[in-house]
């Protein structure tokens, strides 16, 4: 009977958590983006994030997030495939994560003194004979930067997904007849899906409210919701509209979540196949 | 070499790195149609055998031929042999027309055609409707034959079994071994069927090769296996066995436990020191006067069918015998058998060797 009690202490951090941390600033968010600067109740936010510059700054922002997800998932598949492959798969890992841990401004910094037009990068350019060239504030170093911080998160799901793959399945596959390649599309994908949906959206939800990087990186341009977000509350102080942008980028990210989490039914999703 | 012939393996070896020998030159013939047993320990190499024909592994000496032609360097996906795995690695994301469709649609077979064979293989392992099923809500027995449909859909000349009864229940397995001894006769191809279950090979097989430390110690029909095995491995692996030393005086005379007796086995030197041989099911239980050997009943454990009696002799050897009379614990009783019970081994014999001696003598074997 004193089990009860127990059961309710235990669940005591995880409500406060999600009430001081989750509800509570949603909820302020949102009654912060009914207001105007001077303080008076208004939709006027709402009907100005619909304007043209706002949905260029979404296009933008769905853009670079796609970009770097896809350039992460490029290396991270290949990468990860490879890692379970090798001997000491675990350490290899590690040694993947380990940036991971390294601050994030930190590393940020380090790439401003690579790219530079002093830096390293540059000279090894010049050696070559292909001369100085402007490597930072261009989209180039930033999607570059953005993929190198997020490679560790998409490599983990997939190694996962790739680790607890069952070998026999490779093997009943090529006994079946599958080569190389068919073995890969219709069984080791299809059965890493739920790894590669789980990397894709700890790529691309963080990537699609980048500000730091942006700013460092891209240089000081407005040209993601993130940044547009950072503008209006630290420039403009103009925290209803600041406070619109951030209601809408929660509502694109839970869209994001329910379109990668599928169903709980293994790879099922992408049974049927064509 | 036979036209038969469908699987030659000459002087094969494998091994993993210098050190561990797989399989030790090992040279069999299969022949076309029949059910073979590979049997064996775990670690004997009998799965190295399976994988080695399915073409996942290569052999690191020796030659494999299928249809007399060398098939060492043929990948996986090109051997017309298909396997049924251990935990039978059904793709889980797939439903299970689509698992035995797998590779059909490989070979990019019309729709019409895969549909049709697909239905044929699911009548003939008595899972007609089950099409639309996903694998996971197959039990352990259905996703067996859905394995098995798999293999057989795409007509292979053999089908390779790795151990695909070891994960069901007793009374299943038992079911199961009939239908695949079954099947395999209705569809004539040669099925190649790995187990460490002595029962199972004894009761499916055409023909067993039983391993150990990835050596081929003795092949032959069960009945040849069971009856005259050729050494203490083989003897002790395949049943229940009593084994003793003894020493061959003469032609069909044999002495242990310090008297003579009469057998059937002859073309040994004299006075040779070798295994004798006794299974548990062919003692009787008699009274001390009129037994062949007088023994203590040390436990009795009932199994079902029979008891099965632990006794020891004056010189302490175990005497294992299955009775379906009741004994008296800590009682003297005594033990009959005829002569063609008594299984002589001479001490490290080979295969080729003990045949020759039996065609010598002609022994009391009359089937080889």
């Amino acid at each position: 009977m004193n089990a009860k009690p127990t059961r309710f202490l235990s669940f005591v951090p995880y409500a406060a958590w999600i009430v001081l941390f989750v509800i509570a600033p949603i909820a302020l968010i949102t009654y912060y983006s009914f207001f105007d600067l001077a303080g008076n109740f208004t939709l006027e936010n709402y009907r100005n994030f619909f304007t043209s510059i706002y949905f260029k700054l979404i296009v933008n922002s769905f853009w670079y997030a796609f970009l770097i997800t896809f350039f992460s998932l490029l290396f991270a598949y290949p990468t990860a495939y490879f890692l379970t492959k090798t001997k000491h798969k675990q350490l290899w890992l590690l040694l993947i994560i380990i940036p991971s841990w390294i601050n994030l401004l930190l590393k940020t910094y380090a790439f401003i003194g690579l790219f530079g037009l002093y830096g390293p990068i540059n000279a090894f350019l010049e050696m070559a004979g292909i001369g100085q060239h402007q490597l930072l504030f261009t989209d180039f170093s930033f999607v570059f930067v953005a993929v190198y911080i997020f490679i560790p998160f998409m490599i983990l799901p997939i190694f996962n997904s790739l680790d607890k793959l069952n070998p026999a399945l490779i093997d009943a596959a090529q006994d079946l007849g599958a080569n190389a390649w068919t073995t890969f599309s219709r069984v080791t994908l299809p059965l890493t899906m739920n790894g590669v949906k789980s990397g894709i959206q700890v790529v691309f939800i963080p990537a699609l409210s980048l500000f730091m990087i942006t700013r460092l990186i891209a240089g000081n341009k407005v040209i993601t919701l993130g940044t547009a977000i950072e503008q209006q509350f630290l420039v403009a102080q103009n925290w209803g509209m600041g406070s619109t942008i951030a209601v809408f980028l929660i509502l694109f990210m839970f869209i994001i979540m329910l379109f990668t989490s599928g169903s709980e039914k293994g790879a099922a999703g992408s049974g049927k196949i064509k | 070499m036979s036209v038969e012939s469908i699987i030659r393996f000459d002087n094969v070896t494998k091994k993993y790195d210098e050190d561990t020998i797989v399989l030790n030159n090992v040279s069999f013939e299969l022949e076309r149609g029949k059910f073979y047993t590979l049997l064996g320990p775990s670690g004997c190499g009998k799965t190295t055998i399976l994988r080695l024909i399915a073409g996942f592994i290569e052999p690191t000496e020796g030659t494999i031929l299928f249809n007399g032609k060398k098939i060492n360097d043929v990948p996986a996906n090109e051997r017309k042999v298909n396997t049924v795995f251990q935990d039978y690695a059904l793709f889980p994301h797939l439903n299970v027309f689509e698992n035995i469709a797998f590779g059909l649609r490989i070979k990019k077979i019309k729709t019409d055609e895969m549909k049709k064979r697909v239905k044929e293989a699911l009548a003939f392992v008595n899972l007609e409707g089950y099409e639309n099923r996903e694998i996971s809500e197959m039990s352990g027995g259905q996703r067996q034959r859905v394995a098995i449909a798999r293999a057989i859909v795409n007509d292979p000349e053999v089908i390779l079994l790795d151990e695909p009864l070891s994960a069901l229940d007793l009374k299943l397995r038992s079911e199961m071994q009939y239908e695949l001894r079954d099947l395999q006769k209705r569809l004539g191809k040669t099925f190649i069927f790995v187990t460490h279950d002595q029962e199972e090979a004894l009761a499916m097989s055409d023909e067993i090769f039983v391993l150990n430390n990835g050596e081929i110690q003795q092949s032959g029909t069960p009945l040849d296996i069971y009856d005259e095995p050729l050494n203490r491995f083989v003897a002790d692996f395949i049943g229940e066995s009593n084994i003793v030393p003894g020493i061959m005086i003469e032609d069909f005379v044999v002495e242990f436990t310090g008297k003579k007796f009469e057998c059937v086995d002859a073309g040994l030197n004299p006075n040779e020191n070798v295994d004798i041989v006794i299974r548990p099911e062919d003692l009787v239980l008699t009274t001390v006067e009129k037994g062949k050997l007088t023994v203590t009943v040390d436990t009795q454990l009932f199994r079902g069918v029979h008891y099965e009696l632990s006794t020891y002799d004056k010189d302490g050897n175990e005497w294992l015998v299955h009775s379906t009379k009741k004994a008296e614990v800590g009682s003297s009783v005594g033990l009959d058998f005829v002569p063609e019970n008594i299984h002589v081994m001479r001490l490290n014999e080979t295969e080729e060797e003990f045949d020759a001696r039996l065609e010598s003598y002609g022994g009391s074997d009359n089937e080889r």
